[in-house]
């Protein structure tokens, strides 16, 4: 069934779909359509499941934590300084092993309040352990909210993951989007069972004191299970395509075979990236993009491999590290280390700030005249 | 599905291996002890005890076992000396850990 949805229904459509039983939720502009849709289809009875209302983003997460520590399946949303109030919670949820699903609304970091999209909000929870991808549309959305508690229930993976979507150019924009059968989801995703949780028949208790003895173990299992993630990500992704018809994996390649500059970017400035991708082809210039669908894990390998044999590759960040350069950026390089592929890492977009198709043009003819920098700061007013 | 079999329920761990995915106690907190960090050990003088447990209200962990006289739970004892400070009667005395 093809409906047009905005960016939040379809996170929360996507989450009902994935018949998820506890949504502990705080409102936040621009998420907080997805709180009211959720509470809207448990209030009505088309959802088996609880809507808990919080008194704080911190508490939100908190309850995710404890309830999906008993074995449900939980959702919440957030924005900016509401994921920056979790970030404790981040912490304990992703070394709890605890697969929840986070829809995050991309907004720039106040002050200056900001209701606008920037994914530092994102990024500075890149530590916490839980896995991050980026949206390029509504239908990715809906998609990825679906793969991700695959993803993140299996066995070998047990991490909670962000899924980001870009503030208004995402949330507040109707597209078209596929719900598909339910069928055909229930039998995609089946119920969460997992082997240890909470159980007063059985007790345990989670997040224990963990001396110098055990703790380093706990966090080299995290990583050993990030690594694994990245190969779960790839086949759930192709169980997903033969399922549903559309293919994901950690990246994305857009005319990038014959490619001589390939451009690296991430949410909605992917698809803007495409868009002037063809109009460039069209005048004859040789450019494609390998878009970052995932953050954490990085897609290390896919990015050598596609990044390798390109002429000049270009970055785009809508955030920047300050004190350093675009977080992709660094990624980027670092992967690339030991390349002789000149690298242009670009700022663009921040808060909000409109990213338009002949910005994109402009990244590539600075390319094209000038020497390699990791910071080229685009229509910044100076 | 109870997977309790799986894990040990005294951890002696070799490898990560033998490890649960997430820091979670198999069975009850009981088979967790936290005391290990403790340099001091409280020790209770039966003989000059009144049995008033004082002691007993103010252990923060609580580590003092309310039995007649009361007795202490060096599994989780920290050793902070609340207990021997609290004390009006002088019966409980601070022993260096490890003597």
């Amino acid at each position: 069934m093809k409906k047009v949805l905005t960016g939040n229904f379809a996170a929360a459509y996507g989450a009902a779909a994935a018949r998820v039983k506890i949504i502990p939720a705080y409102p936040i502009t621009p998420q907080t359509t997805i709180v009211e849709i959720m509470s809207e289809i448990v209030a009505d009875g088309l959802l088996d499941a609880d809507f808990v209302k919080v008194e704080s983003e911190h508490s939100a997460l908190a309850a995710c934590i404890g309830a999906q520590a008993t074995g449900a399946r939980t959702f919440t949303a957030t924005s900016a300084q509401g994921l920056a109030l979790m970030h404790e919670m981040l912490h304990w949820a992703a070394r709890d092993r605890l697969p929840i699903v986070l829809a995050n609304v991309n907004r720039a970091m106040a002050p200056g309040w900001s209701i606008w999209a920037d994914v530092t909000d994102s990024i500075a929870q890149r530590d916490t352990g839980w896995m991050q991808m980026y949206c390029e549309n509504n239908q990715e959305v809906f998609d990825t909210i679906l793969m991700s508690y695959k993803i993140g229930e299996n066995e070998d993976v047990l991490l909670p993951t962000l899924v980001n979507l870009d503030a208004f150019f995402l949330s507040h924009t109707s597209q078209i989007v596929d719900m598909y059968e339910q069928k055909k989801i229930d039998k995609f995703l089946p119920p969460y069972r997992p082997k240890l949780k909470l159980d007063v028949n059985d007790p345990r208790a989670f997040g224990a004191l963990t001396s110098p003895e055990h703790y380093y173990e706990f966090s080299y299992k995290m990583q050993i299970a990030h690594q694994r993630a990245k190969e779960v990500i790839r086949e759930v992704g192709k169980e997903f395509s033969e399922t549903f018809g559309r293919e994901y994996g950690l990246t994305e390649n857009y005319r990038c075979d014959d490619a001589e500059i390939i451009l690296v970017s991430y949410g909605t400035i992917a698809g803007t990236t495409k868009d002037a991708i063809d109009r460039m082809r069209d005048k004859g210039i040789s450019v494609g993009l390998l878009k970052i669908r995932y953050f954490r894990p990085f897609p290390e390998k896919e990015v050598c491999q596609i990044l390798g044999r390109a002429e000049k590759v270009g970055v785009i960040d809508r955030a920047v590290s300050f004190g350093h350069e675009g977080p992709f950026f660094s990624e980027i390089k670092a992967s690339m280390y030991g390349s002789n592929v000149p690298l242009y890492g670009f700022i663009t977009g921040l808060g909000g700030r409109d990213v338009s198709i002949s910005n994109i043009e402009s990244m590539v003819s600075h390319m094209q005249d000038n020497e390699p920098s990791n910071l080229i700061w685009i229509g910044v007013k100076k | 599905m109870s997977d309790k079999k799986e894990y040990p329920e005294v951890i002696d761990i070799k490898s990560a291996d033998d490890m649960p995915p997430m820091p979670v106690s198999l069975g009850s907190m009981r088979t967790n002890k936290t005391a290990s960090w403790r340099s001091i050990r409280p020790v209770i003088i039966e003989e000059k005890c009144k049995l008033c447990m004082i002691c007993w209200k103010y252990c923060p962990e609580p580590a003092i076992v309310p039995t007649c006289p009361p007795t202490i739970d060096y599994d989780y004892c920290k050793g902070c000396g609340i207990c021997i400070e609290e004390c009006p009667f002088d019966a409980i005395v601070s022993e260096k850990e490890g003597k």
